[in-house]
């Protein structure tokens, strides 16, 4: 049945419809309407047995998940941007000890300069932690995925992390189809941990281990990312199948068939980039979408099959890694073939600069005319960072950069 | 305030010696029956009163749950001298995450236990100082204020021995470590710094709060006993000298122990909802002295001329603990 209902709330409902029976909250902008939600839930006892635990930090919410997933519960928690950073420690342990723990990451920009809008940079520094990383197009899909993340994580014992957009996503309103209950039963077994702490038959968990195992345990966790590459289409399969939505899976294609130029990118911004495809695809061009759903484990193979017959692939994404630059890019880079396709990066979106249609049409013309450059910055204000340079060129004690520019932009006239 | 009179002694001791008491009366360490929690065959230094406290604690912890425990561990010497896989001296359910975040840990623990209808199994969660009031108090203090159903062990060997003996906001002044090295005009650990946790922990108003030394079996074990009557949050702070950090003989960790409580230094005593309801006071008082001259970490105070001034200033803080708590013996 189809709901109006803001993102939050179909994540919060979602989430219960799961059955967690430990969830942590410490409240982070835009994650805070998920955990309130699940908060007020717990306390008029619509979600029981279930403890909801009011942490003192990011940090605590997650090693509360740890303790609690090792007992045996259903974990959850939800976080963004300087939580993700604060427990950093802690999401590297959990994937280590193989722990099933699932977590909304509410995606926004990382500090400083201190901002509270949407981009992937908090997604892309836990890149490498081992967990599964699943990224939201819609608000229906990002509550599908947090059914399929129990059902993935329980099954590999790997903690997934579902990326929604925040605000973008958190707070949109929008129809959303919510699973059944009994559909999220049939789809969801209880957990059954491979390791738990249990007095009846006591176990030590988390030993030190040196060279002589070390790298043999980290490629078993490896593995276990690579039979998520199995087991993620798998499950989307078998959701399809329950719900009749395609959510999750490895990438989502779209117009590819004939495209010569595809624009890669993750996320909310797609349905941005899909009309402006639409819209291209009427005056006549071969443009199509990748939509990468699975970020980690990276679908390499989906992604290189998809991207086979295209002869420029532009990759828009929300965040770069400074003196380098795309991170979506290199690993699409990777998965394309030596002889492949002219690749651009253009980041876009920084602490939630909008992207719009006529942009992406605008992308899609320069690389269309060979004027797009290997990486890009969407609609940066050249002058305004020509004038600061100048600034700090002149002298030494030029001050805070951020608050300069800021100045700048205030004097100036808005950058677009 | 209440305070046990003791009617037994070891020759040579204050102990009391098992063989004249009651079974009744006997530590949970005399008895066969005993868990062993934390085995022979792990990797602890000659002496080490950690392992001492630890094995005492949790076997009296294990024998007042009727053996239904889960173990939360600090990254820490406990954590890495118990578990040289494929061996583990844990003949409990143990689990190790990170150094600063055990007590959250053994929180979602409890937490787990209580969604799944488990309230018989009890969650103890240990650490050194270093992970307790250092890097892991901001999870103690959130474990506390919620009240959390753990009981929280600090085995304080006065600083970080594990990576080579820094210092710890629970190392006393004067005392040399590697971060705190014995030299200038004010050698070793400054005073005017560091934490006493107990007293935070009852600023909590937690249930339960308690002191204990190594040396004396029958109170910690009492104690832990006590501790696990009550649920919510509770706190137990354990000295347990380091031979290697404190540069002292391995045959002195329990004598040290003693000292320490006889002398004041180290205040041994418990509270219940942030009121103190028992001192453990001193039978035969000694001045700090002797309890420093055994320990190299305090030899700059006596080598040459010494320093009785910082001897002095030490003495006085023992003296504020003996004045604080009411630890004079009674015939003082």
């Amino acid at each position: 049945m189809l709901q109006q209902l803001e993102g939050s709330r179909a994540i919060a409902e979602t989430v219960a419809r799961c059955r967690p029976e430990v969830v942590c909250a410490y409240p982070i902008s835009p994650q805070t309407h998920i955990i309130e939600a699940i908060g007020a839930m717990v306390k008029d006892g619509r979600l029981a047995p279930c403890e909801f635990i009011n942490v003192e930090s990011e940090y605590a919410a997650m090693s509360v998940s740890i303790g609690a997933s090792a007992a045996g519960a259903r974990s959850y928690t939800a976080t963004a941007s300087q939580g993700l950073l604060f427990m950093i420690e802690a999401v590297y342990n959990a994937a280590g000890l193989g722990l099933p723990v699932v977590m909304t990451l509410a995606n926004r920009a990382i500090g400083a300069p201190i901002n509270i809008w949407n981009d992937h940079s908090d997604a892309m520094a836990v890149r490498d932690a081992g967990w599964i990383q699943l990224f939201a197009e819609t608000n229906q899909e990002a509550a599908d995925l947090h059914v399929q993340a129990f059902r993935l994580a329980e099954a590999l014992s790997v903690p997934v992390m579902v990326c929604m957009d925040g605000f973008i996503l958190t707070h949109a309103v929008e129809a959303v189809d919510l699973v059944d209950q009994a559909v999220v039963d049939s789809f969801l077994p209880p957990y059954e941990p491979r390791q738990v702490l249990d007095p009846d038959d006591p176990v030590s968990i988390g030993a030190m281990v040196g060279p002589e195992a070390f790298e043999e345990v980290r490629y078993l966790a490896h593995l276990r990312q690579l039979d998520a590459l199995e087991l993620i289409p798998s499950v989307a399969e078998e959701f399809a199948a329950l719900t009749g939505r395609a959510s999750g899976g490895l990438v989502h294609p779209y117009r590819l068939e004939d495209a010569d130029t595809v624009i890669v990118a993750m996320g909310s911004v797609l349905g941005t980039i899909k009309d402006a495809v639409d819209a291209r695809r009427e005056a006549g061009e071969r443009v199509g979408v990748l939509g990468v759903a699975a970020f980690r484990p990276f679908p390499v193979a989906a992604v290189a099959d998809a991207l086979r017959r295209a002869r420029r692939v532009i990759v828009v994404e929300k965040a770069f890694s400074l003196g380098m630059g795309g991170v979506l890019a290199t690993d699409v880079a990777t998965a394309s073939p030596a002889s492949g396709p002219d690749l651009a990066t253009v980041v876009a979106g920084l602490g939630g600069r909008p992207i719009t249609r006529r942009d992406v049409e605008g992308i899609i013309e320069r690389s269309a005319r060979g004027t797009l450059p290997r990486l890009s910055f969407l609609n940066l204000d050249e002058d305004v960072v020509a004038r600061e340079r100048a600034r700090m060129a002149a002298s030494r004690r030029s001050g805070p950069f951020a608050e300069n520019v800021l100045r700048d932009v205030a004097a100036g006239g808005a950058h677009r | 305030m209440t305070e046990t009179r003791v009617h037994f002694y070891q020759v040579g001791s204050f102990a009391v010696g098992n063989r004249l008491l009651s079974d009744a009366d006997r530590t949970v360490q005399a008895s066969q029956e005993r868990t062993n929690s934390l085995d022979a065959g792990h990797r602890a230094c000659q002496g080490c009163g950690e392992a001492l406290g630890a094995r005492y604690a949790l076997d009296a912890a294990m024998r007042a749950t009727g053996g239904r425990l889960v173990a939360v561990n600090a990254t820490g010497c406990l954590e890495v001298f118990s578990t040289p896989f494929p061996e583990t001296s844990w003949r409990i359910a143990w689990l190790h995450s990170l150094f600063g975040n055990a007590p959250a840990v053994a929180t979602g623990v409890a937490a787990a236990m209580r969604a799944k209808g488990r309230d018989d199994v009890r969650v103890v969660g240990q650490a050194g100082d270093g992970g307790t009031v250092d890097i892991g108090f901001g999870a103690l203090s959130g474990m506390f204020e919620r009240n959390d159903d753990v009981l929280f062990i600090c085995y304080d060997n006065e600083g970080y021995m594990n990576t080579g003996v820094q210092r710890s906001a629970a190392t006393p002044p004067t005392a040399r470590t590697a971060t705190s090295e014995a030299r200038g005009p004010e050698p070793g650990n400054v005073f005017g710094q560091g934490k006493d946790l107990p007293r935070i922990a009852m600023a909590h108003d937690i249930p339960y709060v308690a002191t204990a030394t190594v040396a004396d079996l029958h109170d910690l074990e009492r104690k832990v006993e006590r501790a696990m009557t009550f649920r919510g949050a509770r706190y137990l702070h354990v000295l347990v000298p380091c031979p290697l950090g404190w540069g002292a003989a391995s045959a002195d960790t329990v004598r040290l122990a003693r000292l320490a409580a006889e002398s004041g230094f180290f205040p041994v005593f418990e509270a219940e909802h942030g009121v103190v309801t028992g001192v453990r006071r001193i039978r035969r008082r000694v001045g700090v002295e002797e309890y420093l001259r055994p320990q190299r970490r305090f030899a700059h105070l006596f080598a040459g001329e010494g320093r009785p001034d910082l001897v002095a200033r030490l003495q006085a803080l023992a003296d504020a603990n003996v004045e604080r708590y009411g630890l004079a013996p009674e015939e003082e």
